[in-house]
């Protein structure tokens, strides 16, 4: 795993940069809507990636309130650069 | 039917409140080559998860030809998308070739004959063999002109009244027509001159057009006002609708109207011929129903 | 001798009598551009003064240099109607042990009026005065700087203030008359370099939004207001400024032209857009406590039927004459609305103030018809909640919602329903709208307030609505 990113910092999009770690993931969350729903971004951060088998990294999220579908498909991009597995055939 | 750039979340989110007919998410031109895996997944992301209501969902792949093609059918497919539109389209083989793509993907997701295609002519062979191209598959949909590539194939520019396409805008209506399906014009890209753009939309409409292609949400009241539907067209509406309700009374999943067989596609245009005779005033919310 | 007015700052501090606890006051009327409140409060610390209560009509980011005074001690307790910026942050986390007093601008003025507030000595800044205090916002001369139009929010402060000083960059000969604020009521005129930072006060030329939401959202605002059942030739409007509101009055207007309705007043904010229909004989008389840009504040220098009125006349809910109980229709924004259709227009949705009450209360309960646009999101925001954070404006005086994805009718108007819903318009549920948002972006953790309190809302009657916690 190499460090990678995906995303924008565009309203409504987020920017996902993934770096690899020994032990677990560390995630960091700047978000204006972090108060109410730092929580469900970190969430679904996790549940991505435990989804794609990556267990051990430290991601940077920086969040321009972005829906969870957004959130998911930015860091499964970032993990796809990030591992170079694709979740696609071929 | 509204272009959305497939990069672009925010206007993905609620691509879907002004009301257009149908919402294309592009993962073609409007996509860095840098961006395409990511913009995949916000496509196949989105399809999943957000409530686009009615609205029809088409996504535009890139050519089968390039590295992003066939990843791009798995996506759409396993998101369950409404229309694959295919850019560039110039033979009934490369339909073919979609064709098999998509029916692999179904397959293996168990959902067979569900998505449609839509292709997108943009070149002077595709004109050429636009009814092949339109009857090459029963999953075709509707046949769309692409302009920009088009004209720049003639080797000529696009003008404001549009000569430069008559003959394509019009082989593609003799092939839909022909053929038994849909057809949509190219867009308009100034969205400054809405004067214009009326024109263009009502020269489109003469021409037997079924829609028009759009960049802008402030670009669909003019295409709503000219294309107001007709007695004919509402009194069709109906009786699809009237065919699903009929259906669900007797339990059925299959809807058949006169004897034929109803997609949802179809269903969807049913219900969106209504809404807009509605929107226009020309049958009130209590006719509608 | 003659003339005794004419001083310095300093002097004319000291001539006040001010004395550390007294309250003072300001106007907001350069807005953003605002330079009177930082000058005079420097002053103030400079020359020792303590414990004062700042009561201005509202206050902006301009003004953060006031957390310093507020941390040294100078002012220790602030009314207002607003409060933007990193002052407004600063307060919210509890900068200040007094919570700041939140009035509408009806509120504020008939509590002045009532003497609920007593102000001791009042700053007012103005775009011309002549050296006995009549003073204006409007320009008088070619030197003309600092252009504001209407002076509407400073009028109750020049004639209830006990000590009334006159701030300018443009001193002109007298007789500075027409001026709202009269020699009779002034202690001292002050000349300064400037009052206002001109590019700040106001917006320039018209521009209207591209934005597709707004004009999605402005054009189903104008359909409520054609379909109202209101909307009949002598008929008379309030709007807001943003995006959406100024749009709205653009498509009013097409459709005031097709039918061959003209509107008897245009009342609050005046824009270009509400000049733009006086001036084609759609609107007749334009009432201005507030020239929110250029065209406006140079067209009420001009016009005689754009008048300027104070903010008591405006809209008082203690004094019957003034103009909102005229209004048939008003168009405003939110923050939040929520299911019982309360509205917040003064804390976001982090628990952080950023905005005014405004005319929000006062024209909602005095007009016929109170129209609220908002989009159901701002990103992952939601403005149609199931409790608003803060109660500003009470859900019996709002009476339609409009969204992107639907209008809402309070029940308390059916008969506004029936005709909306006959006119076409997509009415809703106002629950089915809040359950919509939570749909789309899931439920917000609860704000993490603390238990100090660092506001007060009050009500336009002089109760208290409401009080503001402090966010962790």
């Amino acid at each position: 795993m190499k460090e990678a990113s995906a995303g924008t910092l565009e309203s409504g999009d987020i920017l996902i940069q993934i770096a690899p770690a020994q032990k677990g993931l560390e995630i960091e969350l700047q978000s204006s809507v972090a108060a109410q729903f730092g929580r469900q971004i970190k969430t679904v951060i996790k549940d991505t990636l435990e989804g794609l088998g990556v267990d051990n990294a430290y991601v940077k999220a920086v969040d321009k309130g972005a829906l969870d579908c957004t959130i998911r498909a930015r860091v499964t991009a970032a993990a796809v650069r990030a591992t170079g597995k694709d979740v696609w055939k071929d | 039917m509204m272009f959305v750039p497939g990069n672009n979340p925010g206007m993905m989110a609620d691509a879907h409140i002004y009301g257009p007919d149908s919402i294309m998410l592009d993962l073609e031109d409007s996509v860095t080559m840098a961006e395409k895996d990511a913009a995949r997944l916000l496509v196949y992301n989105a399809l999943k998860t957000i409530d686009y209501g009615t609205t029809e969902m088409v996504v535009r792949i890139n050519p089968l030809n390039t590295p992003y093609g066939k990843k791009d059918v798995e996506a759409v497919v396993k998101a369950g998308v409404d229309v694959i539109r295919m850019p560039k389209t110039e033979t009934a083989d490369e339909v073919r070739e979609l064709e098999a793509e998509i029916l692999k993907v179904e397959t293996e997701i168990g959902r067979v004959g569900e998505t449609q295609i839509m292709a997108a002519i943009e070149s002077a062979l595709g004109i050429v063999n636009a009814y092949a191209i339109a009857t090459a598959s029963k999953r075709m949909m509707g046949i769309a002109l692409g302009a920009e590539d088009y004209s720049a194939n003639l080797k000529t520019n696009r003008t404001p009244g549009g000569a430069e396409l008559l003959l394509a805008r019009e082989q593609i209506v003799v092939a839909a027509r022909a053929a038994g399906i849909a057809c949509f014009d190219t867009v308009y890209s100034n969205l400054d001159d809405m004067e214009t753009f009326r024109k263009e939309v009502e020269l489109i409409k003469t021409l037997g057009f079924d829609g028009k292609s759009i960049i802008n949400p402030r670009q669909i009241e003019v295409v709503n006002s000219v294309f107001v539907p007709t007695e004919k067209e509402i009194n069709k509406a109906r009786a699809v609708i009237a065919g699903i309700k009929e259906a669900r009374a007797k339990g059925s999943g299959v809807i058949s109207v006169n004897g034929k067989m109803v997609d949802r596609p179809v269903v969807l245009r049913a219900e969106r011929t209504i809404a807009l005779a509605v929107a226009a005033g020309v049958i009130s919310e209590e006719e509608a129903l | 001798m003659r003339n005794t007015k004419l001083v310095s700052l300093e002097e004319a501090i000291r001539r006040s009598g001010l004395k550390d606890g007294m309250t003072i006051s300001f106007h907001h009327h350069f807005r953003g551009g605002d330079k009177v409140v930082n000058m005079v409060v420097d002053k103030l610390a400079e020359m020792g003064f303590k414990n004062l209560h700042l009561a201005a009509s509202s206050l902006s980011d301009v003004h953060a240099p006031l957390i310093e005074h507020i941390k040294n001690g100078v002012i220790t307790k602030i009314s207002t109607s607003g409060l933007r910026g990193t002052l407004a942050d600063a307060i919210s986390r509890g900068l200040m042990e007094e919570p700041v007093v939140f009035r509408s601008h009806g509120g504020r003025g008939s509590a002045i009026a009532n003497g609920e507030i007593k102000i001791d000595v009042a700053f007012l800044g103005a775009s011309a005065s002549d050296e006995l205090g009549n003073a204006c916002g409007v320009p008088r001369s070619e030197n003309a700087k600092s252009i504001c139009g209407s002076l509407g929010y400073a009028l109750p402060d020049a004639r209830y203030a006990s000590h009334v000083v006159v701030l300018t960059d443009d001193l002109v000969p007298y007789p500075n008359l027409p001026s709202g604020i009269r020699a009779a009521d002034v202690e001292s005129v002050v000349v300064v370099d400037s009052v206002g930072d001109s590019s700040k006060i106001s917006a320039g030329a018209i521009r209207d939004s591209k934005n597709p939401r707004d004009i999605l959202l402005a054009k189903s605002a104008a359909k409520v207001v054609i379909n109202s059942g209101l909307f009949q030739d002598g008929f008379s409007i309030q709007t807001g400024t943003g995006g959406a509101s100024l749009a709205v009055v653009k498509y009013i207007r097409e459709e005031m032209i097709n039918r061959g309705i003209k509107a008897s007043f245009a009342l609050g904010g005046i824009t270009a857009h509400m000049v733009k229909l006086h001036e084609e004989g759609l609107i007749g008389t334009l009432i201005d406590v507030q020239s929110f840009d250029k065209v406006a504040a140079e067209n009420i220098a001009k016009d005689p039927s754009h008048v300027e009125v104070s903010a008591v006349e405006y809209a008082s809910g203690q004094h019957l004459g003034s103009a909102t109980h005229a209004l048939d229709i008003v168009i405003l924004s939110a923050l939040e609305v929520d299911t019982d259709f309360n509205v917040n227009v003064l804390v976001g949705s982090d628990g952080i103030i950023r905005g005014a009450i405004g005319g929000h209360q006062d024209t909602a309960a005095d007009s016929a018809l109170s129209i609220i646009v908002c989009p159901l999101l701002r990103g992952r925001i939601p403005c149609v909640v199931p409790h608003v954070t803060t109660l500003i404006t009470p859900g019996k005086s709002v009476d339609v919602v409009v969204t992107e994805y639907g209008v809402a009718v309070n029940p308390g108007r059916p008969e506004v329903r029936d005709r909306l819903v006959a006119a076409g318009v997509h009415v809703v549920d106002i629950q089915d709208l809040a359950k919509k948002a939570e749909s789309i972006i899931g439920t917000p953790d609860p704000l993490p307030f603390g238990d100090k309190v660092v506001g007060v809302v009050m009500n336009r009657d002089g109760s208290v609505l409401d009080k503001i916690y402090n966010i962790k």
